[in-house]
């Protein structure tokens, strides 16, 4: 991923996580939206939604695909049983 | 009878689920099939089983008996904060995790931490650590399976037989499944509590005459309009709550789930489409654990609420005895199970109650997990696999799945407290506080073993210490809360009604931070790995 790239993510991440936390919908009990969810609610049911359109961007954007590429350089080959053996018995 | 009569079937189909990937699976034997499915799941079924893992009684039961009592703050506290942190955990240090275990064999988060820091009984103390964390959450599961079928069949069930009939089953899927029955099982299980959240709002809404009364009702009653805003739980609070899905990339069974992926691509619809699937999970069951107030006319749910008016009432005059007596009639872990009976006909009650079912069985991915780092990181590492070959170490797993089953089952005919308290005072906080351990080891190349020892026996000594404290100090009644520790007229360290305030904060929070800090401070005064640093 690219710096510029990084820093918009890391703000928007930030971003995000700060509006988390509505304190200025503390006390309010009105107004309803579709005439029975309170705003502390319905503010974090919108909330859910902005978080899955920003891990789609996320995807889109910055999908670590190099993470798989270096899979195959293993000392052993995925799914062989062998793989791994030294760290998983000594 | 009728709606218990369909939750018997649903254990049925889910018990025949795991005996038929046992036979799918027979006769290969190896390890890596038992405990990750062979590192073979496709999207979908990761997906599913990744959500029904993470999600258990907690998310249906424990949410809707806290929303009752403390109203929509419920929502904000837990799950919008993971549809954030847990995605993020996934893209971040998910994938990473994926793709190492791919590479290097692993089937499990201490193999990685001994690889990657080159040590070996320090990775003994963190399985140790893991390991004493994850039971309570085990017993969990049991306490919600003996609660929801004692409550579907109106008390006809006993409480002890519900939850020995849930951990014989779920230990029966496990023990024949592994990895590959638990996938599918929990699989199965999301799709009926996806469709439990919809079905449940659309009849209970219906028989309570519409949620726009019902809200002004509560609206128009000063107790009850507080549990439509979140006045009843401090910022401070609900900023620490946001700590608690850190635990999500540190508990061994997601950690180790993250390795079943057959594909590193199967990650991308978990990622994007998590926030919407909590949502759709936690919604209904906070929104009707509120509209609980509203349904006076159930017997039981009328005498929480009567406790509840009770202990806020006369709470500072009674004894911590008397209190505690309300607490257990207050305890609402039951109360959407309360609802269903009352507004939904038997057997749509039994079908939503099996959805619940499905909700409160996901103790099983704990059970395997547990399994799995015994036989791996205890078992294998000190030489036993070599000594007795791979096939004795799957029979050991097995072994180990009815002990720990037996174990929690045990402890859950004690346990005193409700579900959601269990879950968060103890295995919540201090997984949250581990999780610096991956992140460590994962972004972090100064990272040392050292460093890794500090954190984690921080966390489990800060863990017991809450312990401690919350039983030396009864709770005080609902209200300001008993300084133990005051420093310049600042409330350092108090005990309040529902835990334990650290400077306001809850535990989690200076936690996981001195866990952050211990792991930075000892890991730039000791010597780093020469060759597992290359590994990240």
């Amino acid at each position: 991923m690219s710096r510029p790239k990084s820093w918009l993510f890391a703000f928007l991440l930030a971003a995000l996580y700060t509006l988390h936390q509505d304190f200025w919908f503390w006390s309010a009990a009105r107004p309803l939206a579709f005439g029975f969810l309170p705003p502390g609610l319905w503010y974090h049911a919108c909330f859910a939604v902005a978080a899955c359109l920003l891990m789609w961007f996320l995807v889109r954007a910055a999908w670590p695909s190099h993470l798989e590429d270096r899979v195959g350089s293993a000392p052993g080959e995925p799914g062989n049983p062998e793989s791994g053996k030294e760290y998983r018995a000594s | 009878m009728i709606s218990a009569a369909v939750v018997f079937l649903y254990l049925g189909i889910v018990l025949y689920i795991g005996i038929f990937a046992f036979r799918k699976a027979r006769g290969t034997g190896r390890a890596e099939d038992y405990f990750l499915a062979g590192r073979s799941l496709g999207p979908f079924v990761f997906l599913l089983s990744m959500l029904g893992t993470h999600m258990t009684a907690f998310a249906i039961l424990g949410s809707s008996g806290h929303a009752f009592h403390n109203g929509i703050v419920t929502f904000g506290l837990m799950a919008s904060s993971s549809a954030l942190v847990v995605p993020v955990l996934f893209f971040f240090a998910g994938t990473k995790l994926w793709a190492l275990g791919k590479r290097h064999g692993f089937i499990t988060p201490v193999q990685f931490f001994r690889a990657r820091w080159e040590c070996g009984h320090i990775g003994t103390v963190i399985f140790a650590v893991q390991a004493a964390l994850l039971v309570p959450y085990i017993i969990i599961g049991v306490m919600g399976g003996g609660a929801t079928l004692s409550a579907i069949s109106g008390g006809v069930i006993p409480y002890w037989f519900g939850g020995a009939l849930v951990a014989i089953v779920v230990m029966s899927y496990v023990f024949f499944g592994g990895m590959r029955g638990t996938a599918w099982v929990n699989t199965f299980q999301t799709l009926l509590f996806l469709g439990f959240g919809a079905a449940a709002i659309l009849v209970i809404g219906s028989g309570m005459g519409g949620f726009r009364s019902s809200v002004e009702a509560l609206l128009a009653s000063p107790p009850t309009a507080a549990l439509l805003t979140r006045e009843r739980v401090p910022p401070l609070f609900f900023l620490s709550y946001t700590f608690i899905p850190l635990s999500a990339i540190a508990f061994p069974h997601i950690s180790i789930f993250c390795l079943t992926a057959a594909k590193m691509s199967h990650f991308k619809k978990t990622v994007i489409l998590y926030p919407i699937c909590i949502l759709a999970i936690w919604m209904p069951c906070v929104f009707l654990g509120v509209m609980s107030n509203r349904a006076t006319d159930v017997p039981r749910i009328q005498e929480k609420i009567q406790a509840r008016r009770t202990l806020a009432a006369e709470g500072a005059r009674l004894s911590p005895g008397e209190r505690d007596e309300l607490k257990e009639k207050m305890a609402a872990d039951d109360v959407m199970l309360l609802l269903l009976g009352r507004y939904a006909p038997l057997w749509l009650a039994g079908l939503l109650g099996a959805g619940i079912m499905a909700a409160v069985m996901a103790s099983d991915s704990q059970i395997l997990a547990l399994s799995t780092i015994f036989t791996e990181d205890v078992f294998a590492y000190y030489g036993a696999k070599e000594r007795f070959g791979e096939a004795a170490q799957v029979h050991t797993g097995r072994a180990f799945v009815i002990a720990v089953t037996v174990f929690a089952y045990a402890v859950a005919l004690k346990a005193p407290q409700t579900i959601f308290d269990l879950a968060i005072q103890f295995a919540f906080s201090g997984y949250a506080a581990l999780a610096v351990l991956p992140l460590a080891a994962l972004f972090w190349k100064g990272s040392t073993k050292w460093g890794a020892l500090a954190s984690t026996l921080w966390v489990a000594s800060a863990v017991a210490g809450v312990a401690v404290f919350q039983t030396s100090i009864p709770a005080p009644p609902p209200g300001p809360g008993i300084v133990a520790w005051s420093v310049a007229g600042v409330d350092i360290l108090t005990r309040t009604p529902a835990g334990t305030a650290v400077a306001g904060f809850m535990p989690v929070v200076p936690m996981t931070l001195i866990s952050a800090l211990l792991m930075l401070l000892v890991s730039a005064m000791t010597g780093k790995p020469v060759n597992g640093r290359k590994m990240v």
